[in-house]
């Protein structure tokens, strides 16, 4: 087998787990803008904060230590302790929840007959807000993020495709793991949101928040859950990338890369999140590796948005989202 | 007794209707599996005042956003002014002078009164960009002069004390005329009422019903009208085209379709004496 | 009693259009202008020139831009910063290709250049709207930006990568470079910041501006009663993409001098003019100065009162100030959707009772 096309083969399994990730973060956003309609931005500060607290919390940080320390001149840095990875887990799922209660009762109670566009913009400022705040919490320094996921190449992918092929593939653990995590994760939420009860209302709430009230659905305990959801997704989603490459300000970033993900497979849509991901990760890698060379490099920076625009022109609702019909 | 096939005839109170204006020939329209409008044919003449009636569902919005051309028949053609019109888009059918309002009004609501009823004068004003970004000279002259016809109207309709409130606080009787102001603004030949009397109690109504007979009295303009009351229809209307599940089940004078008895059956029920 | 409209009757249409109608506010407007014209140029030294004057005024045309084509004409766009560094290198290419060239044609030429990328970029918002758009507009703003880092004929094939504007002067005062004085080029944009209100008015009170308030407001009737979409959309994005790119020339040459284009027009810089028309209020020409004022002076009055009044650390500061503007956002969009200028308008109401509550 020829070198460079193993080589080319190589760049697009490691693109397909670059999208499996990416599609973490947009599941997110799916989940947010199906029950209420918000796209919300914040999605991928949510995944920062949350790879964070996670850190703070296995660690014992103190949180907020540098502004106690600059206020009242002391020098508290860490409680001391550390905790086991399950248990830091879920205390912070339980600091997501609380945060899809805050936001509910702040910002989305507020808002709730506005336009899309200015529940868009609330959450830019709600990004720009949790970002400061995440860094006023536990500071702005690079963590690493442990949590005892297997890391380091795959011996057995390696020997296997080399045996087969000749040629063998560098897959990284993490990024198996990653990948399993994901499709367990988008099964247990397409499960949710079709068959169970909570499920189906929260695509009643999608679809018209009036008549969701008008049946007696409560809007507020459905935006808690979801955004409670979207906040365990986003842990996830913090984990994986956290663990890969650091939890820093980058990984808030990702957020924007999710958006081509979205524009690609509908924002309507859990399988379309999957499919987009797969499509940008897959698409940016290789594009990168087979025309990079010629213009530069760096053209991960721009060419998932570029994929979607286009994608959009002729396609306007992405791969599986539901078309805008109008009326007048 | 007027012969209506004439070229042109003079009704029995006085006013001129002409010949042919609009064609609407075998139009058919889908959405996906649905037909909205199966192979109806009807004219309007210059003048006059034509009814669109029948059920709910029956397709008439459906119809007169075939006029406007924001749906496009898969079959069929329309004819304005003894030519076939190609196909076009929306903003090109308003530049022929063809207006409208809408069921469930369409006003800008950023806006107020006076700059909504200033869009309907939009087909009319041509300064350019470069003009208008130096204002003084010819774009000040424009907005002007197109600032005193719509006053005009205005002054017609009798919204003069609204007319810098934001339409969005406007009443909904309220906005029904702003949005009349704004068709009638376009100095429209054709002009087409999606419903302008739903919703409203019977003085407001009559309000309505004057203003439309005079606009069609002192302007001359052609009216196309949907609407449900079956007064306001019988007593307004020249002609009436009543439609059911996308046919046409009855066109004519409003005596002759009261008289039909497919008209009886779908909509207007038996007759109580 | 003093600020009141009582008795002042409009006789004719012209002066019920015009843009001060109440005496009072005329008045208080061109005092202000003689001020920002005549005196402040004495009093001016290089901090405030620095710290304030200039950047507001830059980002007061760069709201404009955005503000014409999100709030007027309902477009949104995230790529801001991507169009002020079109602005930018088109203007540096312009200087060190036509040395002879005044920085006013400059300037202006970059802003026109700007325009037609702008409606380039645009061509998508026939068929995309709403986030979908927001988002197209992304692709506008990382690609230009990975464009001027990436091809050297953009900076001249310098090593740095970095652009410097090189010296020019205007009746005989430096406007750019290091010679150049506070009150030159306080004046010079000052000139340009004017003008370009006073455009943006003219556009917003005539036809053009209802065509893009309708698109906005509803395209679908706008069309029906005879808006060209196509035509409204693109002169949306060419004005606003004229204003902005040279808001980016004038922040360039004038404001710093010199640019890394990542770290002068990122997305950061899409957020914050974004930022100023949502807190300043969308659609208002008078909002799109204050968002720009209050987002220019909130960070140096933060700075002054946290690390120089307080000892705070610098760090500290910063992650307050995110803090901050985003609950600032939120505040505005859930109290005051309108902005500062709504307020403003509000204000003027109540003060056109008083003394007499209403």
């Amino acid at each position: 087998m020829p070198e460079q096309f193993m080589w080319a083969m190589e760049v697009m399994v490691n693109g397909l787990m670059t999208g499996v990730l990416y599609a973490l973060v947009a599941l997110g956003f799916v989940l947010i803008f199906k029950a209420s309609g918000v796209f919300n931005y914040a999605q991928g500060v949510m995944a920062l904060f949350a790879a964070m607290t996670l850190v703070g919390i296995q660690k014992g940080q103190v949180p907020f230590s540098h502004l106690i320390n600059t206020i009242f001149g002391t020098e508290i840095h860490g409680f001391g302790w550390e905790l086991a990875p399950w248990l830091a887990i879920l205390l912070t799922a339980g600091v997501m929840v609380l945060f899809a209660w805050l936001v509910q009762k702040f910002i989305l109670q507020h808002l709730v007959n506005q336009p899309d566009i200015i529940l868009f913009m609330a959450t830019i400022g709600l990004a720009y807000f949790l970002e400061g705040f995440a860094d006023l919490m536990w500071g702005a320094d690079i963590k690493t993020l442990d949590i005892g996921l297997p890391q380091g190449v795959n011996d057995w992918v390696e020997s296997t495709t080399y045996n087969l092929f000749g040629y063998g593939f560098f897959i990284d653990n993490l990024d198996i793991v990653a990948t399993v995590v994901a499709a367990l994760l988008v099964t247990a939420l397409i499960l949710f949101a079709q068959y169970t009860k909570q499920g189906r209302a929260m695509r009643a709430v999608a679809d018209d928040h009036q008549a969701a009230q008008s049946v007696g659905i409560s809007l507020r305990f459905i935006w808690v859950m979801v955004w409670s959801v979207a906040g365990f997704v986003a842990l996830v989603a913090g984990i994986m990338w956290g663990a890969k490459s650091g939890v820093q300000f980058s990984l808030s970033l990702i957020a924007l890369k999710a958006l081509p993900v979205l524009m690609l497979g509908g924002f309507t849509s859990i399988p379309g999140a999957i499919v987009g991901g797969l499509i940008i990760g897959v698409g940016e890698k290789l594009f990168e590796f087979l025309v990079g060379p010629y213009i530069g490099g760096a053209t991960e920076n721009w060419f998932a948005y570029v994929l979607a625009l286009i994608f959009l022109v002729f396609r306007p609702q992405g791969l599986f989202g539901e078309k805008i019909i109008e009326r007048v | 007794m007027t012969d209506m096939t004439a070229d042109s005839y003079v009704t029995e109170d006085g006013r001129t209707i002409g010949g042919v204006v609009m064609e609407m020939k075998n139009i058919t329209l889908r959405f996906g599996g649905v037909v909205a409008i199966k192979d109806i044919s009807f004219d309007i003449r210059e003048g006059e005042i034509r009814a669109i009636i029948g059920p709910n569902g029956a397709g008439k919005s459906s119809m007169l956003n075939v006029i406007s051309g924001f749906y496009v028949p898969q079959e069929g053609e329309v004819w304005f002014h003894g030519a076939k019109r190609p196909k076009m888009k929306p903003f090109q059918v308003a530049r022929q002078g063809i207006a409208r309002t809408f069921q469930n009004i369409a006003l800008f609501e950023g806006m107020s009164v006076l700059d909504n009823v200033m869009t309907g004068r939009l087909t009319h004003m041509k300064t350019g960009l470069a003009a208008q970004s130096i204002w003084w000279g010819k774009a000040e002259k424009e907005e002007i002069e197109n600032r005193e016809k719509v006053e005009k109207i205005i002054d017609f309709l009798e919204i003069q004390a609204i007319r810098k409130t934001p339409v969005g606080r406007l009443p909904y009787g309220l906005k029904k005329r702003v949005e009349l102001a704004r068709a009638l603004a376009a100095e429209p030949k054709l002009l087409l009422l999606d419903e302008p009397m739903a919703g409203m109690n019977v003085e407001e109504k009559e309000d309505m019903s004057r203003f439309i007979l005079d606009v069609n009295d002192e302007y001359g303009t052609t009216i196309c009208l949907i609407e449900h009351d079956m007064g306001v229809v019988m007593d307004l209307s020249d002609r009436v085209v009543v439609m059911d599940y996308g046919k046409k089940i009855g066109d004519g004078t409003p005596d002759e379709v009261r008289n039909n008895q497919a008209v009886i059956d779908a909509y207007l029920g038996v007759a109580h004496d | 009693m003093i600020y009141r409209e009582a008795g002042d009757f409009k006789t004719s249409y012209r002066e019920d259009s015009q843009t001060f109608p109440i005496k009072l506010d005329r008045r208080a407007f061109w005092a202000m202008m003689i001020f920002a014209f005549g005196v402040v140029p004495f009093l001016i030294n290089d901090y405030w020139v620095n710290a304030v004057m200039l950047p507001f005024l830059i980002y007061a045309i760069a709201a404009l831009g955005l503000n014409i084509l999100t709030g007027y004409a309902g477009q949104v766009s995230l790529g801001t910063g991507g169009f002020m560094a079109v602005g930018a290198y088109a203007s540096y290419k312009l200087m060190t290709a036509f040395p002879d060239l005044p920085i006013l044609i400059d300037v202006l030429l970059a802003g026109g250049i700007t325009a037609l990328v702008g409606m380039a970029f645009g061509l998508p918002s026939l068929r995309i709207k709403g986030f979908y758009l927001a988002v197209a507009t992304l692709a506008a703003q990382f690609f230009l930006v990975w464009l001027f880092n990436k091809v050297p004929w953009f900076f001249n094939y310098s090593a740095s990568g970095m652009i410097n504007a090189p010296e020019r002067s205007m009746f005989g005062a430096a406007i750019t470079g290091p010679e150049a004085s506070a009150p030159a080029r306080y004046l010079f944009i000052l000139v340009i910041a004017f003008a370009l209100a006073w455009v943006a008015r003219n556009l917003t009170r005539g036809s053009v501006g209802r065509k893009w308030m309708a698109i906005r407001d509803m395209d679908i009737a706008a069309e029906i009663i005879g808006v060209n979409p196509l035509t409204a959309k693109l002169s949306a994005f060419a004005v606003s993409s004229f204003f902005i790119g040279v808001a980016g020339a004038l922040l360039f040459t004038v404001y710093l001098g010199s640019v890394e284009v990542g770290e002068a027009f990122g997305i950061q810089k899409s957020f914050l003019i974004l930022f100023m028309i949502i807190i300043g209020g969308l659609g208002s020409i008078f909002g799109s100065f204050a968002g720009a004022a209050f987002l220019v002076l909130m960070p140096v009055l933060l700075k002054n009162l946290l690390v120089d009044g307080l000892g705070w650390p610098t760090d500290l500061a910063a992650h307050l100030q995110f803090m901050i503007v985003g609950g600032l956002i939120i505040a505005f969009l859930v109290f005051e959707p309108h902005g500062l200028a709504q307020l403003w308008r509000l204000t003027k109401e109540k003060l056109r009772l008083w003394p007499f509550p209403h």
